[in-house]
């Protein structure tokens, strides 16, 4: 019988079932510092140890600054949580990527770093956007920290089984038009709840003609239409991208590995409980105008006439603005380069091409954070950091920053933030801040203009 | 896990949609190493201003509202995976959570800390929020076993769906790890069978 990508590797991960919920068997676990604790405690409370310590990896991402990583964590709590992670993974034999570590980074960027990160996998961690890695071709999902102590203490959490959904991009992006855009663009159609219940596989020759990076962009951003995850069938720019990398299947291994996951694709006749299909001409470069990723729009477009449903007036009052308002020419204060969303290598690229030679705003205060250490010293090797410092823009040292107001990095009260993250809820990037969600170029624009621009102006 | 079998209480109501758990929980306030002590900040930014006063009208700070259930608009618990967000409800003191629709991680990280989400249709929602803005003392009666929702006023009775397998974990009090670690033999047998790269 023809099946999705999504149900067979389901189904090769289902160990045992109970009363229609699955025991589902993971393959690959990360964890970090802030969703991990109370589950470590609960495995010391019942006596026993991690179950697959090789199937875990830790690292230290959302609680650490970004600037003197080498000096103390000022902030006592932060420092705690941190310290902790590290107490726990010594304690139980689990590998982590300290703060500090030359592998260290953001976890949904150095699991794919790694290579650790493949096609075929279950993979968890106690982060939502998790569904990042489903661009290998993965069931990547976030979980809570009572199934990370699941996963610790049986290498299985129960879950019930998702309904699947195809979203199908056809067709050639217009210059400026980035993956962030794609993202945005659909979950703009289909509301920050729209894919709720679903496991979402993106196809189509858009998809397609993406690199590995920008596919992760796109998978990275399921979870805002409520989507448990997303995946990419995997294909030579999957293969290409993990090949050599430190955990990578070598020599025969190697061929192995690919002739199997060369098999791993939806069937031609596989029924998806749902299909969208966007065509990719029609998408433009995204801004987000409310409080949640749904809230977006083309540049061009105006926030769009609602007529009194009090949630949407409420998130425009937040953001102070109108109905009918255009966004470009929209003065900003901040810009966010950063977070798993858009904080690869490529990103860099992008913001560096466009900066060079160029200079920030005065009004402007600009972080570029890079997702993990890695990402930073291929930066400094490319010699992006001159160009970012001679355009005023402050490079950092990696971690998830600014993407979420824990660490020291925030966007003070009623100011705006152009930011390459991906949520833009209330308070999300410190208490009162208004966040304003783009693409790496459409966040370089903006620091450079000071206020919002229309990418495509720029060719 | 505490039991949850049947609940009397009256409601708060909290009509706002897509409440995202950065709302319920924000990030700041992740920082403890314990699952204790998360209601104090329970939707921290909508309840205190900056300085720490109250903000007298928000629901949790109005005396004509109280109880076990929280009443809330569509898409509830959408954004992060935080369980901070259910262990928050819980240590508030809510044992259920009401809502035309909630989104997948939050239910069931509700669910695994014993705070049963129970999605209404989006007519049965505005009922119950009528019946609280008609009278804020009014009551409700849950009853998980039948699967029921109850206004009393009205005598309104509305079902709710629940996996039966979650249903039984909340009834007895079970959680999801005790199963598991009982179902070690069968992981084992099926790692052995598994091919992986
Ligand atoms: S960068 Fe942001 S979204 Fe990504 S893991 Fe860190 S906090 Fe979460």
């Amino acid at each position: 019988m023809s099946a999705t990508l999504f149900d067979k590797l389901w189904d090769a991960h289902v160990v045992d079932s109970i009363d229609g919920t699955d025991v589902l068997y993971i393959d690959q676990h990360f964890i970090h510092e802030v969703t991990s604790p109370q589950a470590f405690d609960g495995l010391k409370t019942r006596g026993i140890s991690v179950f697959r310590v090789e199937k875990t990896l830790g690292t230290a991402d959302h609680n650490v600054p970004t600037i003197n990583q080498h000096l103390p964590i000022k902030d006592p709590m932060s420092k705690a949580q941190v310290k902790k992670l590290s107490d726990n993974c010594a304690e139980f034999g689990v590998e982590l990527y300290q703060l500090g570590h030359e592998k260290n980074g953001i976890v949904h960027i150095i699991g794919p770093e790694l290579g650790v990160t493949k096609p075929g996998m279950t993979i968890v961690c106690g982060d939502s956007h998790t569904s990042t890695h489903g661009a290998f071709g993965s069931i990547a999902f976030g979980i809570g920290t009572s199934q990370v102590e699941q996963t610790l203490a049986t290498q299985c959490i129960l879950m019930n089984r998702p309904k699947t959904m195809r979203i199908t991009i056809d067709g050639a992006l217009a210059k400026g038009v980035f993956a962030k855009d794609i993202i945005l663009y659909i979950i703009a159609k289909l509301t920050a709840s729209g894919g709720t219940g679903y496991f979402i596989e993106y196809a189509g020759s858009a998809i397609r003609a993406l690199s590995m990076e920008a596919r992760m962009t796109v998978c990275n951003m399921s979870i805002e239409m409520g989507a448990r995850g997303g995946m990419i069938a995997p294909d030579t720019v999957t293969f290409d991208y993990i090949y050599g990398r430190e955990r990578a299947p070598k020599d025969k291994q190697w061929s192995d590995a690919v002739t199997y996951w060369s098999t791993l694709k939806s069937d031609e006749d596989a029924i998806f409980d749902r299909e969208e299909r966007f065509d990719a001409a029609d998408i433009a470069p995204m801004v987000t105008y409310g409080t949640n990723p749904g809230m977006g729009i083309k540049i061009d477009a105006q926030i769009p006439e609602v007529l009194d449903v009090a949630s949407f007036d409420k998130s425009l009052r937040y953001m102070n603005f109108h109905k009918g308002q255009s966004l470009i020419g929209h003065k900003i204060q901040h810009v966010f380069i950063g977070s798993c969303t858009n904080a690869r290598i490529e990103d860099l690229r992008i913001v560096a091409d466009y900066v060079k030679g160029r200079q920030k705003s005065k009004d402007v205060s600009v972080m570029i954070v890079p997702g993990s250490k890695q990402v930073e010293a291929q930066a400094k090797k490319e010699g992006l950091d001159k160009i970012f410092t001679d355009a005023g823009f402050q490079l950092r040292e990696p971690g998830c920053s600014a993407c979420l107001g824990m660490n020291e990095d925030k966007i003070p009260s009623g100011e705006y933030c152009i930011s390459t993250s991906n949520r833009n809820f209330e308070g999300r990037q410190g208490p009162g801040a208004r966040t304003i969600l783009a693409s790496p170029l459409m966040a370089a624009a903006a620091a450079v203009n000071g206020e919002i621009v229309d990418v495509r102006q720029l060719y | 896990m505490k039991k949850l079998t049947t609940i009397y209480s009256t409601a708060v109501p909290l009509p706002i949609e897509d409440v995202d758990t950065d709302q319920i929980i924000p990030a700041r306030f992740l920082k403890a190493l314990t699952r204790k002590g998360f209601g104090n900040n329970l939707f921290r930014d909508w309840r205190y201003y900056g300085d720490g006063n109250e903000v007298k009208d928000f629901v949790l700070n109005n005396d004509m509202y109280s109880g076990e259930i929280l009443v809330a608009g569509n898409n509830f618990g959408c954004g992060s995976s935080r369980e901070h967000a259910a262990w928050s409800l819980d240590d508030y003191g809510f044992r259920v959570v009401v809502s035309s629709f909630f989104a997948d991680i939050f239910k069931a990280n509700a669910l695994n800390n014993g705070l049963l989400p129970i999605q209404l249709s989006k007519e049965e929602l505005q009922k119950v929020f009528c019946a609280i803005e008609k009278n804020p003392k009014a009551e409700f009666a849950i009853d998980l076993e039948a699967q029921t929702f109850t206004i009393k006023d009205s005598e309104s009775i509305f079902s709710f769906d629940i996996g039966s397998y979650k249903k039984m974990c909340l009834l007895k009090g079970y959680d999801d790890i005790d199963y598991l670690l009982s179902q070690r033999d069968k992981i084992e047998a099926f790692e052995k069978q598994q091919v992986i790269y």
